[in-house]
């Protein structure tokens, strides 16, 4: 039983990882919605792991609230923003074989920095905690050197995601309120982001905040 | 060395020769019954290669022994290979030598002696086709070595036959990170380098297009009959080779003809299923510009320096 839940972990962990290096490989946006979503159904199947394994009744109803959120809110809402005209593809400001580098760099980083928390209690929940720190590394480079809108908002939501991995595989899940909290935020974070779109948009007629520059005059 | 180890070698070898064009043709087939087609039949390469055959080669003017020696080269470095590889058990007089980087080698060595006979005819789309060839394959081979070595920690080798033979014992690694990014970045290393659709349009003889097909532009009859079937037989190397390491089900580990028999079946089976996703994918994608290609493969090293670093810091000590 242990054996099993130690595969089942380390494979969504393994699928969040992979889901967020190609997030940077890909630049058609409607296919990264559908690695979000994909990232965040995997996130909900690693609460939902861990839950089952503490026997955790409040935070097996949290792997189904984060399913919902993650796995189809957001995607939904971000697509509504996506099929807009300009928003099909993102062009990055650092190309794509040099940001996959970045991404194993960002990868070793999290390993090395992480290995005195691992080496505290060296079970097979806290080992995967470095795929956490990974993405929100990740994501956090992705609020860096993508210029759409929506590429943006993939890195955020990115770092939500690394930030809420390394919670439940450190502390088996942080009080349901503040995760609440935080997962609301972010759902404002992208209403607010839509609404900024389409000012952007209906202003520029596109959403690269390049543009955006031109207010400082 | 027993009498069974030298005959799973053999058969290992064959199967591989034989299986090589018939992929080929089931490539094609598939491809042409999804896009409405009735198609030539699986059996159109070997028809076509066995007519090939019975051809004289005809040498360009000026060109030298390198345009006579690549395909046999070509030819013996893929049947190495072939032997070498636990394609159907781990028990093969070969399987002490299947090193990794031995059988990453030999590769290499077909690619490199083609790609000097495109250089040697002196045509512009050889030189084309062999400058791109080997940009290719200088990415490929690091995706290949660190994808594979990534799977190496749990056997404590880099030989295959010992990795394969850990797999089938422990089927529990084969649903960890490590085979997901593995597998992944293998797909990818497969279609760069038999020259399938994203990378390479096999099909094809648009100059602008084309990598392999224009480095075999001047070959004929035999010769030409050889290269297509070596090619052939890389692309079972490699999708052969993916499939063992990510379904190992039915890799003969014990000596035995029941065991032999199961396993070649069970081959089979396995470049069937690999087969009909890649014939059938390929009919949904785009050849890739040139310049995207390295992209793509950029993806494949990293997912495979990924799994290398989980391999070492995620598996370990949790099993």
């Amino acid at each position: 039983m242990s054996n099993q839940f130690v595969q089942a972990l380390n494979l969504a962990a393994g699928l969040i990882l992979l889901t967020a290096v190609l997030t940077l490989w890909i630049r058609r946006v409607s296919t990264l919605v559908r690695l979000i979503a994909l990232q965040g159904v995997a996130l909900a199947v690693l609460v939902g792991t861990v839950a089952w394994h503490g026997h955790d009744r409040q935070l097996g109803l949290l792997a189904f609230g984060i399913l919902a959120l993650k796995a189809f809110v957001l995607p939904y809402l971000l697509r509504r923003v996506s099929t807009q005209p300009g928003e099909a593809e993102t062009d990055p400001l650092v190309n794509v074989p040099a940001s996959l580098l970045a991404a194993a760099a960002l990868a070793a980083i999290s390993y090395a920095v992480t290995r005195p928390l691992v080496a505290l209690v060296p079970s097979a929940q806290v080992r995967a905690t470095p795929v956490g720190l990974t993405i929100a590394l990740i994501g956090l480079f992705v609020l860096l050197t993508r210029r759409r809108a929506v590429s943006q908002v993939i890195g955020f939501i990115l770092i939500d995601n690394g930030i809420a991995v390394v919670a439940f595989l450190t502390t088996s899940g942080v009080p349901l309120v503040v995760e609440l909290g935080s997962a609301l935020d972010v759902l404002l974070a992208i209403l607010v982001l839509q609404i900024l779109t389409n000012r952007i948009q209906a202003v520029f007629g596109d959403t690269d905040l390049d543009g955006l520059r031109e207010l400082r005059d | 060395m027993t009498v069974f180890s030298v005959v799973t070698a053999l058969v290992q070898v064959v199967l591989v020769a034989a299986v090589g064009p018939i992929l080929v043709g089931v490539l094609r087939q598939l491809r042409a019954r999804v896009e409405g087609r009735v198609g030539a039949g699986i059996l159109q390469p070997w028809r076509d290669l066995i007519k090939l055959l019975r051809r004289e080669p005809i040498s360009a003017a000026g060109t030298s022994w390198v345009l006579i020696l690549a395909p046999v080269v070509l030819m013996g470095t893929s049947l190495a290979v072939a032997v070498l590889v636990p394609y159907v058990s781990t028990r093969s007089a070969t399987a002490n030598s299947s090193d990794l980087f031995a059988v990453v080698a030999l590769l290499l060595v077909g690619t490199v002696v083609l790609t000097l006979a495109g250089l040697d005819t002196g045509t512009a789309f050889g030189g084309m086709g062999a400058s791109r060839e080997i940009t290719i394959a200088a990415l490929v081979e690091p995706a290949v070595l660190l994808a594979v070595f990534a799977l190496s920690p749990p056997a404590g080798s880099t030989n295959l036959a010992v990795i394969v033979a850990r797999r089938v014992s422990d089927q529990a690694q084969l649903a960890s990170p490590v085979s997901l990014l593995v597998v992944v970045a293998l797909m990818i290393v497969t279609l760069a380098e038999a020259g399938r659709l994203p990378v390479d349009n096999p099909a094809t003889h648009l100059e602008l297009t084309m990598i392999h097909e224009a480095m075999v532009l001047e070959y004929s009859g035999r010769d030409l009959a050889l290269v297509e079937w070596a090619s052939s037989i890389r692309l079972v190397i490699l999708l052969g080779l993916t499939a063992n390491l990510f379904l190992p089900w039915g890799v003969a580990t014990q000596a035995g003809a029941l065991a032999l028999l199961v396993g070649v079946v069970a081959f089979l089976a396995k470049l069937l299923l690999f087969g009909a996703v890649l014939g059938i994918g390929e009919v949904f994608i785009a050849k890739f510009r040139l310049f995207r290609v390295p992209e793509l493969l950029a993806g494949a090293v990293v997912l495979g320096f990924l799994a290398v670093m989980a391999a070492f810091f995620l598996v370990q000590g949790s099993g």
